[in-house]
């Protein structure tokens, strides 16, 4: 059968991996080359060894929006898991509308990070005014609040259905057992229910430190990375060294930003991954 | 159950309730804001609720759209979201068919390049992916060229920068198929083509709405991508649109944006709640891909 199925290669796999090599794997090489080189376009490029990755370094930006990024992935990493694993308790009991909290709860999930973002810019600049507090592109603490309080209604509905489904797959008769043995619900959970949803737990943290750390959209609409940069994460600051500032240097520079950018969420994906497989309970 | 389970479950319904109702105050917000005049609608009186003076009625509504071109922004953003996702389906699924069935060192080398393409932010290939976009051309021969900085064949760059996604998760269900199925129709006389759109293809139903789902999400509601590679004069989808009412020089038009916010919420607001089962179902199969 493998070798009938060989024959028709074009077929199968042709359109992919064309559109694959053309939009990942030529965007990727040229990407990581071009790390190594000054050029305003991809044409005018010319080798000049690691001089881009020392000068990201000196860049006070950067490490600025490093630190302020690594923040960020803490805390809202820390809010929308409580906050998914709280509602997804509260709903997998038998209360009445369930489904009509659900629903809620997910709906931010759809709406593009654009829109978001001025909704809460909006939001909580009248909020602030309201406060008499310095507005948000005034205020990079009252921008990274601001983007905590955001992203986390934007994901906690996402968490929340991927923990009910987890506490869904929790067999009964484990709950029953440790209520009948005297176990409080404080205990049935951390006890029994807690260790049952490592798995769960794994795809979480897997999602929200990725999206946390990969975040733009959200970024550029609610702050613009305002007050003079203060409130960038590291995406919007590539974006901006990119397109955002002028003089032959600063491509390369922002290129050389991407490649160790991607070497952070790469790294950050497999630790994370095998640190969290390895607490999974086995069923 | 027993009572004071059934009033603490009764607590909780009305608790919960009431977070929902604040869950969505800032939706009801941009809508009572939409319906206020230019003027009424600053940082300080957001939170006011339209009275008789300041009510516009839906005068933000047809400015946001006659304006800047609303429903030709909607039809672009329709088309490269319904294409890009009707190509990933149909291309990826029959991908990752191939390199479920053979095996060979290549095959499994496109599977780990796959998923290593999930992982990868797109500021890494932002600036070389858009200029190759750009400057891509195919003549054929000389009657038409074929570019790829338009709407119409944005779904080849979607194609190639979403195949991580959906590919591992087609391998994903494909390895649970049992061959024997194959096999029998391989042996009644079908050739792989007949065998995979008349025997694998209907298995997949279930995965391809996972996939079709969280790529649509993704694809509907994507910037920085369309952004870069189309031509912003001619096209824009509509995130690209509300970006334009905040207007040069720092003006920006509240009124108005806040009807196009709402514009751009509402459709997305009734698919959901006519798909809401399998869009919940999507996003739970598609986090296996952790």
């Amino acid at each position: 059968m493998e070798k009938a199925i060989r024959k028709y290669w074009p077929i199968f796999v042709l359109p992919t991996l064309l559109a694959f090599i053309f939009g990942f794997i030529i965007p990727f090489v040229e990407g990581v080359y071009l790390a190594f080189c000054q050029f305003t376009t991809v044409k005018d490029a010319t080798f000049i060894g690691l001089s881009n990755f020392t000068k990201v370094f000196a860049d006070s930006t950067f490490t600025h929006a490093f630190w302020y990024n690594c923040a960020f992935v803490v805390v809202s990493t820390l809010v929308i898991n409580a906050g998914g694993l709280a509602v997804a308790l509260i709903l997998t009991k038998a209360i009445r509308g369930t489904n009509a909290f659900r629903t809620v709860f997910f709906m931010p999930n759809l709406i593009g990070g654009i829109v978001l973002g001025y909704i809460w810019q909006i939001l909580l600049n009248c909020a602030l005014s309201l406060l008499e507090k310095p507005l948000l592109r005034l205020d990079a603490t009252a921008g990274f609040w601001g983007l905590v309080i955001l992203m986390a209604w934007q994901q906690i509905g996402y968490m929340m259905i991927i923990y009910i489904a987890g506490l869904q797959s929790i067999p009964d008769t484990l709950t029953e057992a440790a209520e009948i043995d005297g176990a409080t619900p404080w205990q049935t959970f951390w006890k029994v229910k807690f260790p049952m949803l490592m798995p769960s737990l794994t795809i979480c943290l897997f999602l929200t430190i990725t999206n946390s750390f990969k975040l733009f959209d959200q970024n550029m609409a609610l702050t613009g990375g305002e007050p003079n940069h203060a409130s960038e994460l590291l995406a919007y600051n590539i974006y901006y060294t990119f397109y955002g500032r002028s003089g032959p240097q600063w491509r390369g520079i922002g290129q050389a930003k991407a490649v160790i950018f991607c070497l952070i969420v790469v790294a950050i994906s497999l630790i994370q991954l095998r640190s969290t497989r390895r607490k999974e309970v086995q069923q | 159950m027993s009572k004071s389970k059934a009033r603490s479950n009764l607590i909780w319904s009305i608790v919960m309730t009431i977070v929902c109702v604040i869950y969505m105050y800032p939706i009801f917000m941009v809508l009572m804001n939409s319906l206020k005049v230019e003027s009424a609608i600053s940082t300080s009186t957001a939170f006011q609720l339209p009275n008789s003076e300041t009510f516009a009625g839906l005068d933000n509504y047809v400015n946001a759209i006659t304006s800047r071109g609303f429903f030709a922004s909607f039809g672009y953003t329709l088309f490269i979201t319904v294409s890009s996702v009707a190509a990933i389906l149909l291309f990826c699924s029959m991908f990752a068919w191939y390199i479920t069935r053979v095996r060979s060192w290549v095959t499994k080398a496109l599977y780990l390049l796959c998923a290593f393409s999930m992982v990868v932010p797109f500021q890494m290939v932002m600036f070389t992916l858009s200029s190759l976009a750009d400057s891509m051309r195919i003549n054929f021969f000389g009657l038409y060229t074929l570019r790829f900085n338009t709407p119409w064949m944005l779904w080849f760059v979607y194609l190639g920068f979403g195949a991580g996604l959906a590919v591992f998760m087609f391998c994903g269900f494909m390895r649970s198929v049992p061959l024997e199925i194959e096999e029998a129709s391989m042996i009644d006389g079908c050739n792989p083509l007949q065998t995979y759109f008349k025997v694998v293809f209907p298995l997949l139903k279930p995965t391809m709405v996972s996939v079709g789902i969280l790529e649509a999400m993704w694809i509907w509601n994507d910037y920085l991508l369309p952004t870069l590679i189309l031509d912003i004069d001619k096209y824009k989808t509509i995130s690209m649109l509300i970006q334009y009412f905040r207007g040069s020089y720092g003006r920006v038009e509240m009124g108005p944006m806040m009807a196009c916010i709402m514009l751009a919420i509402f459709p997305i607001v009734i698919v959901y709640l006519a798909g809401q089962k399998h869009i919940i179902k999507g996003v739970v199969s598609g986090a296996v891909k952790g």
